[in-house]
């Protein structure tokens, strides 16, 4: 029995380190199976280099026809699920065709790698980077083991950043005028601006700013658009009167965004909305919805 | 239904404590383990239970309150944080994470609080922060509740000076801002709360405003415990902006509970110093705020504030705190057109009462309001609102109370033009007021102008007024007045003769006009002032100042005779009959024969022509024969025929045993102990035989008729008039008579056993005689001689 177990398993086991990987920052990243599991975080133009080990289990040698690595950079649509598109691919040849006998290192390094997309797990996309070790054999069928990592690539302040201020309404109902400070937010940053009541005929209930993803993925006709909400926050409790301006004041933190992504390899694309929502005592929603772009702010810069 | 309601009601707000403690109990122990993340998570779901919409105020009140108590722990946890190293600046931001308003403010102000005591920044900054963020509740309940958590947490934070969190940056000025700013959101959602809901609602909702008005009105209070609002910032700042808000909000109730607020909350002195300011803005409130209770408040604490401090009158002065309210008062009415006539008066009357206090010696003032609710009652017609005729008796009342002194009022010219506007039997009341006034007091009125002025005053007791038809005045309320104008004229005095018989003059002319029904009440008092000026005169021909005396005695009886004159045309004879009767004494003290006569030959013309019942005559015969006695004026020929009229009608009343006491009484018509002239034995004889003539038949009618006993009672009086001029030593009665007449007596005794009154009489005699005989002397030797 135990032989015959032994045949499916695979003679060896391959494992990838980082070089610098005790340092490295760790970031949590959602696998497919819901786990969360903590990944290293790169940054484009940063040398992804480490060591592979390879040990074979007790008393087996591995036979092989070559070792390699590759660093791939992969877009996966869940409708077209299986199809990888990778927009990034660099290989190591490690090793040449031979034999394993014991455990054997192999140091890898790929320099200064253009890593132009970040990681993102949308609803329907995913963009991946992966490092990928076969270990080719003939029949038996190769070895293959992956190690995720993590791209985020910061990026400076952008030179114009206007406010966004509108006034909006429904005639002889409700006519409101927003603002909000910026139309470009780092992820870190605080929505400020008010809300300013210029006509209330309804009996509004209250208000919420909703933070909202819209992620379109394919071209044309096979374009699939997901929208999510992923923050709503109260901004208004009660009716207002003609004249009142409610403050607005909404940290970013808490919430799980990304950068803006636009046509990202012509795969996908990943927007952000201010939905401003006001609902009436019959639940009946008012809203209006403005586009505000996020970035990532380089963390230094911060405070 | 509305049992229903209350009874959700209890169940919501179970329901609500139910999840709330949960939470509570979760926070604490997320607290207690320094679990900061999730003492936030709980305490933002405790705090959503305040989202609630279906309670009332005050069971809201009853969640609000457990929510202060498990912020005050979370507070101090934030606190402990802080000091093992979070950033409070993190934690003031991390609080703001939570999605739901309420719960977020909440928070927001605890760590507010905290920030602001690790004073990592200025207290004026966090404190504008936490103020504006609060604008995100607009629902009224939950932003004034929200609000009102905001002050108190604020309360002792405030850069007041003094205060540990005053700085550079820091002044009272920002302390004031904020609490103004805090205020002014508070009242508009107050008075927001007024105007949601179905009109249906009205009075449930004006009733749970008023449950929440002291969360607005601490602010106020919270303003006026700065040290830093001095005077200045007071009138600079602090009123101007209060009132703005006041007035701009058009709310009836809002303004007049905060009107009323900052009365009472900020000292005297401000007021004092501000008063145009606050009185300016009375005319701009709704026309439907009780402006008048405000008004009358603010003068009401004026008043204490300068009886209690007397020292502050001059800057009354220098205010001139009484023409502002005057104008005040008078702008308010012309801006309140259909402000009842009630308000009004109730405004002078607070005003009126002010000045009283205030300026005690400045009467033109007193005169000055009553002439503006002269104007302001003109045109009106009488008053028929019964309330509105109680606040003039006040108001009317006010100068008596503060005088205590009727002379003061009567120089108010005014006042009696206030009078002429109430309806007749308040204006009696007020009459009867003012006498009481009078009374109580003991004030006399002492020149004939006053008499005047005051008789005009009261005019409702001395005149019968126009009155509607079919309205009975109450038979013993008008005797009470009546007796009470009676009182009065008797507080009308001047020792000055002349002056006093011109007070008698124009009190003659008054009451003359007074109709039939108060002769009766108001001729006696008059006639007795009178006759006692007469007994002040001085003697004719012992004028010490050799001065013209205009007022003579004769002048006075003349007068007199006119007065009583009057009496007979009234129904009452009997009384008329006395007052001659006093006359002829009077005038007998002064030595006027023909003017005693004539007055007694009015007496006499009256018993005879008015005097008919039986039993009245046995009084006015009484009194004629007393009176009489006393005479000593007339000359024999005039005396002897009065006398014999006495005895006439004596002897011609109807029954017999009256008839024979009157008789036994005229025998002291002859005899005059100090009067030499009038010693006459004979007749005094005369009279006592023909008394118990009569006694004998009256006898003889009771043995035959079997009337009533008694007769033996007559003996023994008779007797008793025996002895009196026995010992006065008259020779006519003599010692055999007494005897035969004491012998006559016993003889009845089996009559007497049955009448226990006549016994203890005879005994009372004997016994009276015994002791006479003891007592020796010259007295004691004529009884001697009686031998019983």
């Amino acid at each position: 029995m135990n032989y015959l177990l032994g045949a499916f398993k695979p003679a060896c086991n391959i494992s990838i380190t980082f070089t610098d990987g005790k340092n490295r920052k760790q970031v949590p990243i959602k696998k497919d199976n819901g786990q969360i599991v903590m990944n290293p975080l790169f940054q484009s133009q940063e040398t992804i280099a480490g060591k592979i080990n390879i040990e074979p289990y007790q008393g087996k040698k591995v036979e092989h026809n070559g070792v390699k690595v590759e660093l791939l950079g992969q877009i996966e649509m869940y409708h077209d699920r299986g199809n990888f598109y990778d927009f990034t691919s660099l290989v190591r040849e490690i090793d040449v065709p031979g034999e394993i006998y014991e455990r054997k290192t192999y140091p890898f390094e790929f320099s200064s790698v253009e890593m132009p997309y970040e990681t993102f797990n949308g609803v329907n996309v995913r963009l991946r980077y992966v490092l990928k070790v076969t270990v080719t054999r003939g029949y038996a069928g190769s070895i293959v083991e992956y190690q995720d990592f993590v791209v985020r690539n910061y990026v400076p302040p952008p030179p114009i950043n206007n406010s966004i201020k509108m006034e909006v309404g429904i005639e002889d109902c409700l006519h409101i005028e927003f603002e909000y400070n910026k139309s470009k937010y780092h992820l870190k940053d605080v929505i400020l601006g008010k809300i300013y009541f210029l006509l209330v005929r309804i009996k509004i209930k209250n208000m919420d700013l909703e933070i909202r993803r819209r992620e379109s993925t394919g071209a044309g006709a096979n374009t699939h658009v997901e929208t999510e909400t992923l923050a709503k926050f109260e901004l208004m409790d009660g009716a207002p009167v003609r004249g009142e301006s409610i403050p607005v004041r909404v940290f970013l933190t808490p919430y799980d965004l990304t950068p803006t992504h636009h046509n990202i390899n012509n795969k996908f694309s990943v927007k952000y909305y201010l939905n401003l929502v006001l609902v009436d005592e019959e639940d009946r929603r008012y809203f209006k919805q403005q586009e505000i772009t996020l970035y990532r702010l380089k963390e230094e810069t911060l405070s | 239904m509305i049992a229903d309601g209350a009874e959700d009601e209890d169940k919501w707000l179970a329901a609500s404590a139910a999840a709330f403690k949960q939470n509570a109990f979760y926070m604490q122990r997320a607290i207690d383990s320094n679990n900061l993340k999730d003492a936030l998570k709980y305490s933002a779901q405790m705090l959503g239970e305040l989202r609630t919409s279906k309670l009332s105020p005050h069971k809201y009140y009853d969640l609000y309150m457990r929510a202060f108590d498990e912020l005050r722990k979370l507070e101090i946890f934030f606190m402990e944080e802080t000091r093992r190293g979070c950033s409070v600046i993190e934690l003031y931001e991390l609080v703001q994470h939570a999605g739901n308003i309420l719960p977020r403010l909440y928070l927001l102000c605890t760590a507010g609080s905290v920030y602001i005591k690790t004073k990592e920044a200025p207290a004026k900054e966090i404190l504008k922060d936490l103020v504006e963020m609060c604008r995100g509740i607009q629902h009224p309940l939950r932003g004034l509740f929200l609000r009102s958590y905001l002050a108190q947490i604020s309360r002792d934070k405030l850069p007041d000076i003094g205060s540990e969190y005053e700085g550079d940056a820091d002044t009272v000025t920002d302390a004031v801002e904020f609490v103004l700013l805090n205020f002014t959101e508070m009242n508009k959602l107050w008075v927001r709360m007024q105007h949601q809901g179905p009109a249906r609602d009205k009075e449930r909702r004006e009733k749970e405003r008023g449950e929440l008005r002291d969360l607005v009105g601490k602010n106020l209070h919270v303003l006026s415990q700065l040290e830093g609002v001095d005077l200045d910032m007071y009138r600079d700042t602090v009123l101007p902006r209060v009132l703005e808000q006041i007035v701009n909000c058009r709310d009836e109730i809002a303004q007049y509970y905060l009107i009323d607020c900052i009365i009472q909350v900020f000292p005297d002195e401000y007021h004092l110093q501000t008063l145009d300011v606050l009185l300016g803005a009375c005319p701009q409130l709704q026309p439907s705020v009780d402006i008048m209770t405000v008004l009358s408040r603010l003068m009401e604490r004026l008043s204490n504030y300068a009886a209690l401090n007397a020292e502050v009158l001059p800057y009354f002065l220098q205010v001139e705190a009484f023409s502002k309210l005057n104008n005040a008062i008078g702008k308010v009415i012309e801006a309140q057109e259909d402000m009842p006539i009630l308000s009004a008066i109730t405004l002078y009357s607070s005003l009126l009462k002010f000045t009283l206090h205030v300026h005690p010696d400045r009467l033109d003032y007193a005169d000055q309001v009553l002439g503006s609710c002269v104007k302001q009652l003109s045109g009106k017609g009488k008053i028929n609102d019964t309330r509105a005729t109680k606040e003039i008796v006040s108001l009317l009342s006010a100068p008596l109370e503060k005088y205590n002194d009727v002379v003061i009022a009567l120089k108010l010219h005014n006042y009696p033009l206030v009078v002429e506007y109430l309806d007749n039997e308040t204006k009696r009341i007020m009459a009867t007021v003012i006498i009481r006034s009078i009374m109580k007091n003991n004030t006399l009125i002492t020149t004939a102008e006053k008499v005047e002025a005051l008789l005009e005053l009261i005019k409702g007791l001395i005149n019968d007024l126009d009155e509607p038809q079919g309205l009975e005045v109450d038979e013993d309320d008008f005797e009470g007045e009546q007796n009470s104008v009676a009182r009065l004229v008797h507080m009308l005095y001047n020792e000055d003769p002349e002056e006093m018989f011109k007070i008698i003059s124009i009190l003659k002319k008054h009451f003359l006009t007074g109709g039939p029904k108060r002769l009766k009440f108001t001729i006696p008092p008059l006639v007795i002032s009178t006759l006692k000026l007469i007994r002040r005169l001085p003697v004719e021909g012992d004028n010490p100042f050799g001065k013209e005396v205009s007022v003579t005695a004769t002048k006075i009886f003349q007068f007199l005779n006119q007065i009583i004159e009057a009496l007979p045309n009234v129904p009452s004879p009997d009384l008329a009959f006395r007052l001659y009767l006093q006359c002829a004494e009077a005038a007998n003290k002064c030595d006027e024969e023909p003017i005693a006569y004539e007055f007694f030959t009015q007496a006499y013309i009256l018993y005879e022509e008015e005097i008919s019942d039986s039993k009245a005559q046995v009084t006015a015969l009484q009194l004629i024969i007393g009176t009489l006695q006393r005479m000593h004026v007339f000359g024999v020929e005039n005396r002897d025929t009065l006398t014999h009229k006495a005895t006439g009608y004596s002897a011609k009343l109807l029954k017999k045993p009256d008839q024979c006491r009157a008789v036994y009484a005229c025998s002291h018509l002859f005899w005059l102990e100090d009067h030499e002239t009038i010693q006459d034995g004979e007749r005094v004889l005369l009279c006592l035989k023909r008394a118990l003539k009569i006694a004998n038949s009256t006898q003889q009618m009771v043995s035959t008729g079997g009337g009533s006993a008694g007769s033996v009672t007559l003996f023994i009086e008779i007797l008793n008039k025996y002895l009196y001029f026995y010992q006065k030593g008259i020779p006519q009665i003599t010692v055999e008579s007494v005897e035969s007449l004491i012998q006559l007596i016993k003889n009845e005794e089996e009559s007497m056993a049955s009448d226990p009154y006549a016994e203890s009489l005879f005994a009372s005699t004997l016994q009276f005689m015994e002791f006479q005989k003891q007592k020796g002397g010259a007295i004691g030797d004529r009884y001697e001689e009686i031998k019983v």
